[in-house]
């Protein structure tokens, strides 16, 4: 008789804010192009550790899993990525899976994100249209501002970015790589480029552009390939113009 | 009017038709309590990679709104009330100019405009598309302009709550709504004078689908068990071509079998050779051998078919199990990057397998759901919606709303490709000022019912927690999950026989009732998925039971629901326009009730019978009511009076 293949993963787990952390080992069947989601659902389906105890089933934090919708972002042997793309014969063992650290712990593999979220409307992300009633068509585009503006807009909010970034740490607010870089996504419009010196303002501030120490971490991390470091040198040139701007009292 | 400028709207759902409505109720001065299990910004919408569809007619093609509009009823089969799909077809390409001023990054031509491509069903270049993830275009961009009216204070979101029931009044009007923290747990109620349901589709029902895992369908089978009807359930969408997974299935495009995919299996039973030693005279080339014109290229539901058969009824699956190889390797790499670059990369990326060395493994996969929540609309004499009517999009019980995926209307029995999420913004936005038309009729607000009114339900729910909380059976409910899901995909799917389907619904009843013998995994008090869980499962079984007996009372073949049983097949050559010429002709008033004089071949004549006959009894909405658990199905008319129906030719 063969012995089962099984698959080995170490899981902090944290039962609630104010719980303290601890780890649990789990061992499920291996089952072939599984990726962490599944071992996941397997524990679910048998909330056991690997030494016999009896556990709860692991919290996370999922929806779309095809790498759009940004939910399931974790550390994934201490590397931070969504899960659902995590594929487990790809990844050495035991699988360590840890909550993102620079976002507070909900329970187990789930944060709380809503910082950035709330930093989108420090920022004015959007393009202030005047209503949605008939008013023709859009601004005309090129094709190659669309692709940028594309590239920018895939940011689907996952924190990788910011997980990355050593300048997001305890003792600053830095506001973090994807919420600049949308900045430009949305100063790039024709439209959205009317009130850019709003967002341009928003951004002066000490956890603004200026939190940035260059570090390039975020732009190797970011699943969507979005060029961060470009972004945040642009709204950088950007905010320095304005500064100037404002002192001699051009607008 | 003074009620109005202080009502207050929920709105559960933030995908394209939730914040669709979110936007425009906010836009009106109607203040919005949002509320979703997941972030807004992660809803569903964000999987579609199409595109949306809006008759613009940029290439001189002679599309039109009215051959949209057609389009989609012939697509639906003739099960969709006309009126409603005129009117969201002659707004489509007002909808994507107003998603291109919020800042959709939809590709464009070289002069800069907006471009249109093809797109399942069509001759036309309709279909409007930002990349490879229109969805996730469309919503952020509808997220970023209700972040605006939350800034403003219009909107307040409730993010990571879900939606447990409505609150409803002694005379049957949805006054709130009852909800649950998903961290805290804690359960509240909360007063509003009309709630919209956004909920989106109920893929999980069949285990493991290419819906999201907010798709578990539970706030409709709530309102559902509340007294809301239910419309068209076993109208369930397949998609041939979907990559298998444990976790979910992921859509493969269908330009995979457009380049040249060829789709096999080995014809030996259970042969592991690696697929790319198997000889070209040992594979089984199933599609091409069967349908020698169109080859891989079969319309979706026949490649399904077919798939289906090989695997589950003549068990010829790769490795015994549900796959089909999709190959492409036989192509150069260098076009595989240049044709389907971004599928490669999909493939790769979840199944760890280079597409171009080693064939891809496919299976279809439930989609969507074309069935939902019944609701309402007001037709004016020509045919179009009465704009701002308080009856357009309420379900039967007054003040409840349902928009997207989560409604039965516009896609009939079958859905068009890249129409959904044009159902879901046309939806959102013309259910606002329907509701501001409501709450101007309205004679009391929410606010001033009684605390006990909403004291009530809190309890209600709190109590049915309580309760699953002490369940310590020893069976676990995601086991129970996948066995429901199982079932379903075996009986429920492709090819529905009525024996089948008979036994189906007496096995739900025993796996529900195998429900109660599971056990509550987590006694948690904070962010306790399980517990949320084992709610959910309950309802999946209601809401399977819908499915399913819809599918067993429907004695025809009708868009994605099929029952070989019932196929009545077209002579060869036949022209669906003749059904036009027999109807009238059967109808005229001097008619002498001599068929055979109307000048159609006999084989022709006996088929527009059948055809008709079929009609006669069929072509109608089914709706299933709860009655204690037992789903009660009756069925209601459908507005046709735009187009007749008539025979779809398949081929
Ligand atoms: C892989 C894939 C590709 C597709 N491609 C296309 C395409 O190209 N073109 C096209 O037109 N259509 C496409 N579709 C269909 C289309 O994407 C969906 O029908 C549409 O996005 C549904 O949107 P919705 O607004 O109804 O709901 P969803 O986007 O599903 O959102 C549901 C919302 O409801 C919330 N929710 C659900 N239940 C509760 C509850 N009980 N309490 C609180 N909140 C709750 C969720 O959190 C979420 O915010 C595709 C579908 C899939 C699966
Ligand atoms: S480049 Fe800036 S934003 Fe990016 S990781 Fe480094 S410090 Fe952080
Ligand atoms: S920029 Fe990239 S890494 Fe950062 S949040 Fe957006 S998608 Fe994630």
């Amino acid at each position: 008789m063969t012995e089962q293949r099984t698959i080995e993963l170490k899981i902090k787990r944290q039962d609630s804010p104010n719980d303290p952390p601890r780890w649990e080992v789990f061992s499920v069947p291996y089952l072939p192009r599984a990726n962490v989601i599944t071992c996941l659902k397997q524990i679910q389906s048998n909330p056991v550790t690997k030494d016999g105890k009896e556990t709860t089933p692991v919290v996370w934090d999922s929806n779309c899993l095809e790498e759009v919708c940004g939910a399931c972002t974790m550390l994934v042997n201490g590397k931070v990525r969504q899960a659902c793309s995590a594929l487990v014969d790809q990844l050495e063992q035991p699988i360590v899976l840890e909550p993102m650290r620079k976002f507070p712990t909900v329970r187990d593999l789930v944060v709380d994100r809503s910082f950035m979220f709330e930093s989108l409307k420090r920022v004015k992300a959007w393009i202030p249209i005047d209503g949605s009633y008939d008013l023709g068509a859009g601004p005309r585009m090129s094709e190659r501002q669309q692709e940028i503006a594309y590239m920018l807009s895939r940011c689907m909010t996952c924190g990788c970015c910011v997980e990355a970034c050593p300048q997001v740490n305890e003792r600053s607010d830095f506001i973090g790589p994807a919420v600049i870089s949308q900045v430009r996504l949305f100063n790039l419009h024709p439209t959205g480029e009317m009130n850019r010196w709003e967002r341009l303002e928003s951004l002066i501030d000490k956890d603004g552009i200026s939190g940035c120490g260059g570090a390039q971490n975020c732009v190797k991390v970011c699943p969507k390939e979005i060029q961060l470091t470009e972004s945040i040198a642009a709204m950088a040139r950007e905010t320095s113009k304005y500064q100037i701007r404002k002192i001699f009292h051009m607008d | 009017m003074s009620y109005m400028a202080k009502s207050e709207v929920i709105v559960v759902g933030g995908g394209l038709a939730g914040l669709a409505a979110t936007m425009k109720l906010a836009e009106l001065g109607i203040p919005v309590k949002l509320f979703s299990f997941v972030p807004v910004k992660r809803s569903h919408s964000v999987c579609a990679q199409g595109g949306i569809n809006g008759a613009v007619n940029t290439k001189g093609e002679g599309d039109s709104p009215w051959v949209h509009f057609f389009d989609t009823v012939k697509g639906g089969d003739f099960l969709a009330h006309q009126p409603l799909c005129l009117s969201m077809c002659e707004d489509a390409p007002r909808i994507i100019n107003l998603m291109d001023r919020m800042g959709v990054t939809f590709n464009r031509t070289n002069e800069g405009f907006i471009d249109f491509r093809r797109f399942g069903g069509t001759l036309f270049h309709r279909t409007a598309y930002a990349g490879a993830t229109t969805g996730q275009q469309l919503l952020y961009a509808l997220d970023e302009q209700v972040r605006r009216y939350e800034v403003e204070g219009l909107v307040e979101k409730f993010e990571f709550w879900e939606f447990l029931g409505s609150v409803l009044d002694e005379d049957g009007a949805c006054r709130g709504i009852t909800a649950m923290d998903l961290h805290s747990m804690e359960i509240r109620s909360f007063p509003a004078d009309a709630v919209v349901l956004a909920t989106g589709g109920p893929g999980l029902v069949y285990g493991r689908s290419t819906n999201s895992m907010v798709n578990n369908g539970s706030a409709a089978v709530a309102v559902y068990k509340q007294g809301a009807k239910y419309a068209n359930g076993e109208f369930i969408q397949i998609h041939p071509t979907a990559i298998p997974g444990w976790d979910k299935h992921r859509l493969m495009s269908e330009s995979a079998r457009g380049e040249g995919g060829r789709v096999w299996v080995p014809k030996k039973k259970g042969d592991t050779r690696n697929p790319r030693e198997i000889p070209e005279e040992e594979r089984w080339y199933f599609l091409e051998e069967k349908y020698p014109r169109f080859g891989n290229l079969v319309p979706r539901d026949v490649a399904a078919k077919e798939i289906y058969h090989v695997c589950v009824d003549l068990e010829m699956g790769i490795d015994g199990e549900n796959m089909v190889f999709l190959d492409l390797t036989h192509k150069s790499r260098e076009e595989l990057d240049r044709k389907l670059g971004g599928i490669m990369e999909i493939y790769e990326k979840f199944v760890g397998e280079d597409p171009r060395e080693v064939p891809m493994r496919i299976f279809p996969a439930v989609h969507y759901s074309m069935g939902g929540l019944w609701v309402d609309y007001e037709r004016d004499a020509e045919g179009r919606i009465v704009e701002g009517s308080p009856r357009n999009h309420m379900t039967n019980i007054p003040g409840l709303y349902a928009v997207g995926e989560v409604d039965y209307q516009y896609h009939g029995a079958n859905r068009l490709g890249a129409n959904s999420l044009l159902s879901c913004i046309y939806a959102g936005l013309i259910t606002a000022p329907s509701i501001q038309t409501y709450l101007g009729g309205l004679s009391a607000r929410a606010q001033e019912k009684p605390e006990s009114l909403y004291a009530g339900f809190t309890q209600e729910w709190s109590t049915r927690f309580d309760e699953i909380r002490a369940m310590n059976g020893k069976i676990n409910p995601y086991q129970l999950h996948q066995d429901l899901g199982d079932l379903m995909l075996s009986n429920v799917l492709i090819v529905r026989h009525n024996d089948r389907l008979e036994k189906t619904l007496e096995e739900l009843d025993k796996m529900q009732a195998l429900w109660f013998e599971c056990g509550n995994l987590d006694g948690g008090t904070w962010a306790n998925d399980s517990l949320r869980f084992m709610h959910h499962l309950w309802y999946m079984f209601e809401l399977a039971k819908v499915i399913t007996k819809g599918a067993l009372l429907r004695n025809e073949c009708r868009g994605a629901h099929y029952k070989p049983e019932f196929e009545i097949s077209q002579p060869a050559g036949f022209k669906p326009d003749s059904y036009l010429r027999y109807t009238e002709k059967v109808t005229a008033p001097g008619f002498d009730g001599d068929e055979t004089k109307l000048g159609f071949s006999p084989e022709e004549l006996d088929y527009l019978r059948r055809f008709k006959a079929q009609n006669d009894e069929w072509l109608k909405t089914t709706i299933a009511q709860d009655r204690d658990g037992v789903p009660e199905i009756t069925y209601e008319a459908i507005d046709t009076s735009l187009v007749p129906p008539r025979p779809r030719k398949y081929d």
